[in-house]
């Protein structure tokens, strides 16, 4: 079985790259381009801090600074965060982890990658001729008819990669239901796969709504279609219920791959099953259903009816629950554990330690008194980042740290990764938690100019903000590094459950020899613990 | 056994093509959910203009899409019993009343703008209300939508049927390429059914 | 216990002092519904470190009544603060009829507020303590939102809409007033000041402030320059329906419907009259969209109202 080709070996034209159907290189090419996009959202966040270390405007001038804030939030939502763990480590494992050899529609997987590059290069073309001034959320009617940047050519950009979406999380939910290997049922897929498969159902089902809302903001800018414009007798209400039915569960598809990957990382870090495995994967299918019901919690100031929002309020308290029950599980699951401290735990710890933070965040706005206050201040602000920064992109960089062995066939160093998780987690606590205080105390978002009294707690948010960019830089040095001379990874570093480890690291072209057949529940750790694992720490 | 890899494969594409009609039946739902705002928003404006509107080629269309449904049905049929023959022509009949419903959907378009009703060729001010303007708008976008997909479903059907034809594609191996591509027309054929009453009947 | 929240922007009403102590309370149940993930996981990693003896006999994969109970406990302690949170709410939408009645239109970048006398300013707004103030808003472009940290209130201004944001406050004072919706190039400067005065103080700053006369009358003056009263006057050839003792009475519309004349029926029917036809009036009234500025419609609109009482001259025939 070890005699065969590594995927990486197989093939090192730029045409075997470009032109592949294998789902663990679109993995690698997606990879690539999400960490470019990172890095340019990022990039943007840096402007953004460093111009509210003053309360004056001295870096950018407004129309400069709402430029790049709208910059960071489209590029950081639609091309970093939403594809980031699906489309990478999704493509990855999804068919290794269920035994298959790819996923059901290989060549769509890559015409999905080519539709997303083509929506990237639209943003660039934005940033290039010179951004875009509405805001990540594109509110009509300033959006439609007064902004005067690149509105109909972002759209085309967000529309464009929403296809690319759409055809990812169509081919997840086919590749789960079809080829699965025989014994694989739904009961014992991983909660990894679980989470990839809720998803993928919001993928499906919400990204073509944003679709025809963009195409409605385009016919207004172009032809005067008045939709969403009350002086032609449309509404500007009516766009914020077809954005936000989208954009509440694109916040779902931002973290619930997340959620899956802390799963799989609590898990082999205790050496136990995931306590309540079947209450975690049905959570995830839970909050991908109630997710299409909240929406108009982002509206409970906008002018919509008080029953409404009362309404809304409720259902946004209920959505919270599976939540809830995610994270007292894994705290479950680590009861009476073999726990390691290795990097991706630190990951997962301090991951289920942000989303705890902006959960019960999110928990008090859902609260409607308390939101008519703080709605569209920096504790919205800070209760997203920690959801979204905290939460998915901490995950993402437990995922990466956890597969990366499986993905390159190289041990990376243990001291610098759990070094980097722990300055991550430091660099956004001082980061984001001032901002939980600067909102409450009445500082609106999307202000660079700000009262005086504010610039004590800008300044330490920009200062964590430093730390936070260099904590994310230092992964990828490391890695890079371990690429040429890291050590060779055997098949299961870390000692874990789940058929992508029982596959040479980095796996074979076609994943399995044969296909493998599962006689068990997922996570089956012997009981008294095998030292398999622990020899590979080096 | 070949049979069975044969028939997963069907299968795994068959929801492949239903997934992927799902997420049309979100993108023309956020249109619905534009046209019932309206409706509710200015009922009077909205039902006028819709008055106005030819219902009696929308109901012709209607049965255009209807009997091309029936003729991708036949030519499925046709195909699982490997009767080439029989599947070219329910495609082509298929796309032949499919050129067709778009040639009346242009003869009506043309009939509007004389009526100064089609918003791109008219100007704002010709329009009773504001309202109207605005239900027209969401006329022509929604029937706009639906003919750029009619015209995708013709080329697809044409498409398949030349195959089919040069035998690129054996038969009853290949239905499952008619098949799809049927799913799509039927789901255009619904779209239009959905369209017709929320555009033309909601008086 | 409050004195925390209070050095930047401060507490100006009774209701911001219910907002902090919901939010306290809030605050105080999140910390307690996480203190048990913030202790057992670092107290779970030392303890059952890998490689350390510990006891780890009868491990549980998973036990229903448990994963029931906290998903359910936390789920109704929330609901209480639902129940506190959501009546709170409510009563923003509620203002005492006796409030005192002051516009507010947003416009790229800045506020403008009307008072009843006639008083207008800029990104200024003076109130007085202890009296209830209902704020209508309107906007002549984008959205707003105008946002009083130190009341704990924010009310989006859209265009199209009149939206309400009421509040008493207590504490005379000056305070933030913001906006608080993205609204374009200086959104972030789009700011002024509450000035809450002392009812004293407030008649005083009234009297010093020049006036054309109260709203209402500034109102009449439009409604004979701007040539409304061609057509709505007294002496009037032209079929319109007279506007004496209109406001707030059921209008019968040309479509069978019936409205209200509230202020929203009144600005539609001046900035869109097609919308919304009287019964028994030929659909001749042209739309002023472009003539009159929101601040104008809201003069016009307190004009109808200081007629609600008056009796419409004979002939009248609009009801």
């Amino acid at each position: 079985m070890t005699d065969e080709v590594s995927y990486l070996e197989h093939g090192h034209s730029l045409k075997s790259w470009l032109l592949t159907t294998d789902h663990k290189r679109i993995a690698i090419l997606y990879f690539l381009s999400i960490t470019f996009f990172f890095f340019v959202g990022g990039a943007a966040a840096a402007l953004i801090r460093i111009d509210l270390l003053t309360p004056e405007a001295d870096l950018m001038s407004n129309e400069g600074y709402n430029r790049a804030f709208t910059l960071h939030g489209v590029i950081m939502v639609w091309f970093f965060l939403i594809p980031s763990i699906p489309n990478t480590f999704g493509n990855f494992l999804v068919p290794l982890m269920i035994g298959a050899r790819d996923l059901a529609f290989p060549r769509l997987n890559l015409l999905s990658w080519y539709i997303y590059m083509l929506g990237g290069l639209f943003t660039l073309a934005v940033l290039v001729l010179g951004g875009v001034d509405t805001g990540w959320t594109f509110y009509t009617p300033l959006s439609s008819m007064f902004a005067n940047g690149n509105v109909i050519l972002a759209a085309t950009a967000i529309f464009v990669v929403g296809f690319s979406s759409i055809l990812t999380g169509l081919n997840f939910i086919v590749t789960v239901h079809r080829l699965r290997c025989p014994g694989m049922t739904w009961g014992r897929l991983p909660l990894f796969v679980w989470s990839i498969y809720a998803t993928s159902l919001i993928l499906v089902l919400a990204t073509p709504v944003l679709s025809i809302t963009l195409v409605l903001i385009a016919a207004e800018r172009l032809f005067g279609v008045g939709v969403f414009n009350p002086a032609l007798g449309g509404d500007p209400l009516l766009y914020q219920h077809l954005f936000w039915f989208y954009s509440h569960p694109a916040v779902y598809i931002m973290v619930l791959p997340a959620l899956g990957v802390i799963s799989e990382l609590v898990s082999t870090a205790a050496r136990k099953p995931v306590f309540g495995y079947r209450f975690v994967a049905g959570s995830s299918i839970a909050i991908a259903i109630i997710g299409f019901l909240v929406w108009g919690h982002h509206m409970f100031v906008a002018g919509q009816s008080m029953y409404a929002s009362a309404v809304f309020s409720f259902l946004s308290l209920a959505v919270a629950v599976p939540s809830g029950i995610k994270v007292y599980n894994w705290t479950a699951t680590l009861y009476k554990g073999h726990i390691a401290l290795d990097p991706p735990f630190l990951f997962a710890m301090s991951f289920i330690g942000l989303f705890v933070v902006g959960g019960m965040t999110g928990l008090i706005l859902a609260m409607l008194a308390v939101d008519v206050h703080v709605h569209d201040t920096y504790f919205v602000i800070a209760h997203f980042h920690y959801i979204m920064v905290g939460g998915t992109v901490s995950a993402y960089f437990g995922a990466l740290h956890y597969w990366w062995p499986k993905m390159m066939g190289r041990w990376l160093p243990l001291v610098w990764g759990r070094l980097s998780a722990i300055f991550i987690f430091l660099g956004f606590n001082l980061t984001f938690f001032p901002q939980f205080i600067l909102g409450y105390l009445g500082m609106p978002r999307r202000y660079h100019v700000y009262p005086a009294e504010f610039q004590t707690l800008h300044v330490l948010s920009s200062a964590g903000a430093s730390v936070l960019g260099l904590a994310y830089l230092l992964p990828f040095t490391y890695l890079l590094y371990s690429l040429r001379h890291g050590e060779k990874a055997p098949p299961n570093p870390w000692g874990a459950t789940g058929l992508e480890w029982t596959v040479p690291s980095p796996p074979p072209q076609h994943n399995f020899h044969e296909l493998p057949t599962v006689d068990g529940p997922p996570y089956q750790y012997p009981m008294e613990m095998g030292n398999e694992g622990e020899a590979a720490h080096g | 056994m070949a049979d069975v890899a044969e028939a997963r494969r069907r299968d795994t594409t068959l929801m492949g093509m239903y997934l992927f009609l799902a997420s049309e039946i979100m993108l023309f739902g956020g249109l619905f959910a534009v046209a019932l705002a309206l409706r509710l928003l200015h009922p009077q404006d909205v039902v006028a203009a819709s008055r106005r509107l030819h219902y009696g080629v929308g109901a012709a269309n209607t049965v255009v899409l209807l009997t091309s449904s029936l003729a991708v049905a036949l030519a499925v049929a046709a195909a699982e019993m490997g009767k080439a023959k029989g599947t070219v022509a329910g495609l082509l009949a298929a796309a032949g009343l499919g050129v067709g419903f778009l040639a009346l959907k242009a003869v009506e378009y043309g009939m509007e703008i004389r009526e100064r009703l089609l918003p791109a060729f008219t100007p704002a001010d010709a329009f009773e209300s504001p309202a109207a303007h605005l239900f027209l708008d969401l006329y022509l976008i929604a029937t706009a939508l639906h003919a750029v997909h009619v015209t995708v479903g013709v080329g697809l059907l044409a498409g398949l049927a030349w195959r089919v034809r040069r035998s690129g594609l054996p038969l009853p191996r290949g239905a499952t390429g008619v098949e799809v591509v049927g799913l799509y027309w039927h789901l255009v054929d619904v779209i239009w059914v959905f369209l017709y009453p929320v555009l033309y009947l909601v008086r | 216990m409050n004195r925390l929240l209070t050095f930047w922007g401060g507490q100006a009403s009774h209701h911001a002092h219910q907002v902090d102590t919901l939010f306290l309370g809030l605050a105080a149940l999140a910390v307690l519904l996480s203190a048990p993930v913030f202790i057992l996981i670092p107290w779970f990693a030392v303890k059952y470190r890998r490689g350390k003896p510990a006891d780890r006999a009868h491990a549980a994969n998973r036990s229903v009544w448990l994963e029931v109970s906290w998903a359910a406990i936390p789920f109704l302690a929330t609901l209480a603060f639902y129940v506190w949170s959501t009546r709170l709410y409510i009563d923003l939408y509620q203002p005492p009829a006796e409030a005192l009645a002051i516009n507010a239109v947003g416009k790229q970048w800045m506020w403008k507020f009307q008072h009843p006398g006639g008083q207008a300013e800029i990104n200024e707004l003076h109130v007085p303590s202890g009296r209830p103030v209902v704020v209508t808003l309107a906007s002549q472009d984008v959205i707003h939102s105008l946002f009083v940290p130190a009341l704990r209130l924010k009310q989006d201004v859209v265009p199209g809409r009149y939206t309400r944001l009421w509040f008493t406050a207590d504490t005379p004072g000056s305070y933030a007033l913001v906006c608080a919706q993205f609204c374009g190039a200086d959104h972030a400067v789009m700011g002024g000041r509450l000035v809450v005065q002392t009812p004293a103080d407030y008649a005083r700053w009234l009297e010093g402030m020049g006036t054309d006369g109260s709203l209402a009358a500034q109102g009449a003056v439009l409604f004979r320059t701007r040539g409304c009263s061609g057509c709505h006057g007294a002496a009037s050839t032209v079929h319109a329906p007279p506007l004496e003792g209109l406001y707030g009475r059921p209008v019968p519309l040309a479509d069978g419907n019936v409205v209200t004349a509230d202020d929203q029926y009144l600005r539609d029917s001046i900035l869109l009259p097609q919308a919304q036809v009287a019964a028994g009036y030929p659909a001749v009234m042209p739309t002023f969209q472009n003539v009159l500025g929101e601040d104008d419609v809201l003069k016009l609109i307190a004009y109808i109202k200081s007629l609600a009482d008056a009796r419409p001259p004979a002939g009248g025939r609009h009801d």
